[in-house]
């Protein structure tokens, strides 16, 4: 049963001062097809630029495709209100910046917005929810502390906690361990892991750690220039000839006995393809 | 900015509806006090018996007319500019997602002020019911601001752009302050005595009218403010974040726009551009009761009501007989207070 299901869609990021389509667009996204099945935990792999964080904006609705559809559990997200879909889907993005001093509780209860009235404030309930995922994320110690002064790897768990309060079954997550040292990166990847298998909350995860999508994800959609250059189960996937299309860059893949997953080991850079790759930017 | 949350610093655990409670007693109660104080204190001294005494009448009652005439007026308008000024500083901050903002930023009072200084020095005299000529123009050039300004946000034809409205509305303010100068230089000594009075602000609005003019629009406001606490705290959080929480965000950001400066458009018709209330007092109570917009709105508006007429209060009555222009009072406490807020967030 699928989820989160993209068709065929193309997304372009319009260049300063043109108002027409097509004419002066720098396509990010170009005919992107993913399936996204209930309860798999898909990694999304790609070098800079190549469109992660715009199909995962795609993915969550909030943007819209330019061409093809996104669907969820069947329901295009075009017909769908913003509140709907957030009732079933967070977004956990790569940074937060709040423009205010809110306090880590405060932060953790609007993930309960979409699921109150208009004017509707949050009761004990909602605060269990919140409590329960300020726990699950080990930063129940935190709630009165105000969010800016938290150390990043505190941060990003707030923010999950966040999106778990939002009680969704997708769960979108937008580089979650890149500010994060290496404790910190384990302790999210297991939090993610268990979310997954305890809670089956389906999760599609954009990131740069070659190892840590190999740890977690169950299958990985490979972009490359804003097109899909491979989408299949993760030990399929992450092949040397994979890492070496996708970033120009040689690398030993091999299965790890005690980490119990394939690990990537980068041996160069220094590929002609990278290196043009490189002068062009 | 690490907000020192003053009163209570377990603010997080409390249920949201006990805080709101609570602080809406406290501010409220410190609103209506104020209001029932400041007609009674002045530069003349007037016996309250007296001025409600029906027996004595009216044209001969010195006490009812300093009552019911100058003070009574003066506080009412005060407390509506008051709490609209600073209701509409706490909506322009979030949506905005600059602390730093004010209703002024965007250009609608400079907007308001080229067009009262046009109708000023052209010596309009149009009266229409409770409206007279000077409120009107200037209601009608913040209007015209608040277009321009829309328009200009949204001409690249995707979804407004808070950047682009900030950045829109500020070159938008210098250029209209560039026109009101230069209208300026062409006026006569008396018409430019009385636009410099209009611009420093000034609450003697000259009786009930002007206020019941206003009010309408200022409730219209209000209401739509009402639909916006809970957008706020997510919007100023993010844009991107909201959406993702359910927020429709240009919806939101849109009636977050139009309310605010349908707010500012009628405070500064009704009592010019009365500066910093709409950064000292959200800032203020924010250290109060932290940031929650749907306790910062509602108490922004009481407290800026209790300021401005507080601040009225000292204008009138510091240098007595003569009167200081209110604004010059609220600039005086509110420049240093912003100075500090800026030094303190670098």
């Amino acid at each position: 049963m699928l989820t989160l299901n993209a068709q065929d869609i193309t997304y372009g990021y319009r260049r300063h001062g043109s108002r027409d389509a097509g004419a002066g667009e720098d396509f990010a996204l170009r005919g992107v097809s993913a399936a996204i099945p209930r309860g798999s935990l898909t990694g999304l792999l790609g070098p800079n630029g190549c469109g992660k964080t715009t199909l995962l904006k795609l993915l969550s609705g909030v943007l819209q495709p330019e061409q093809g559809t996104v669907t969820l559990d069947g329901q295009p997200l075009s017909g769908l209100p913003r509140r709907a879909i957030a009732r079933r889907l967070a977004v956990v993005p790569q940074e937060t910046h709040p423009a205010f001093d809110y306090t880590v509780m405060e932060m953790v209860l609007m993930g309960r917005h979409p699921h109150l009235g208009p004017f509707q404030l949050e009761g004990p309930a909602d605060l269990a929810i919140a409590r329960e995922a300020l726990a699950s994320t080990g930063t129940a110690h935190l709630a009165e502390r105000p969010y800016m002064t938290l150390s990043g790897g505190e941060k990003q768990r707030v923010v999950i906690a966040g999106a778990l309060a939002q009680a969704p079954d997708v769960l979108l997550l937008d580089e979650p361990t890149a500010s994060l040292d290496l404790g910190y990166q384990l302790e999210v990847a297991s939090l993610l892991s268990h979310l997954n298998r305890e809670r089956s909350v389906t999760m599609v995860l954009a990131t740069h750690d070659l190892n840590l999508a190999a740890s977690l994800c169950d299958s990985l959609v490979l972009l490359r220039q804003g097109r899909v250059l491979a989408h299949g189960p993760t030990t399929e996937v992450l092949t040397a000839a994979m890492v070496q299309q996708l970033y120009g860059v040689d690398a030993e893949v091999s299965f790890h006995e005690r980490a119990g997953h394939v690990t990537v080991v980068p041996l160069s850079t220094g590929t002609p393809e990278r290196g043009s790759l490189r002068a062009r930017r | 900015m690490n907000h020192a949350v003053l009163l209570d610093r377990t603010h997080a655990t409390r249920p949201i509806r006990t805080r709101l409670t609570m602080t809406l007693a406290v501010f409220g109660s410190l609103a209506v006090v104020t209001c029932l104080l400041a007609p009674l204190v002045g530069s003349t001294h007037i016996s309250l018996a007296r001025a409600f005494d029906r027996s004595i009448p009216f044209s001969e009652n010195v006490d009812a007319q300093i009552f019911f005439v100058a003070r009574l007026p003066r506080v009412m308008a005060g407390a509506l500019v008051g709490a609209t000024l600073a209701a509409a500083g706490v909506v322009f901050q979030a949506m905005l997602r600059n602390p730093l903002a004010t209703p002024f930023t965007l250009g609608v009072s400079a907007g308001a002020s080229l067009a009262a200084m046009l109708a000023i020095i052209f010596g309009a005299t149009l009266t229409i019911g409770p409206f007279s000529a000077v409120p009107m123009a200037s209601f009608a050039g913040a209007t015209m601001a608040t277009g321009i300004v829309y328009w200009l946000a949204t001409a690249s034809g995707r979804a407004m752009s808070t950047s682009v409205l900030l950045l829109a509305g500020v070159t938008l303010n210098s250029f209209f302050s560039a026109l009101i100068m230069f209208a300026q230089y062409l006026a006569d000594f008396a018409q430019v005595y009385r636009a410099a009075r209009w611009l420093m602000g000034d609450l003697d609005v000259g009786g009930f009218d002007p206020i019941v003019g206003a009010v309408p629009f200022v409730v219209a406001a209000f209401a739509l403010f009402a639909l916006l606490p809970s957008s706020l705290n997510l919007l100023s959080v993010g844009a991107d974040a909201a959406a993702a929480r359910g927020v429709d965000v240009a919806r939101a950001q849109r009636l977050a726009f139009f309310s605010a400066s349908l707010a500012t458009s009628a405070a500064v018709s009704l009592a010019g551009p009365i500066g910093f209330i709409g950064i000292v007092v959200p800032h203020l109570v924010r250290l109060l009761v932290g940031v929650d917009h749907r306790i910062v709105l509602p108490a922004s508006a009481l407290f800026g009501a209790a300021f401005l007429v507080a601040c009225d209060l000292v204008a009138r009555t510091v240098i007595a007989p003569v009167e200081i222009p209110v604004g010059v009072v609220t600039a005086l406490i509110g420049g240093p207070f912003f100075l500090w807020l800026l030094v303190r967030k670098g």
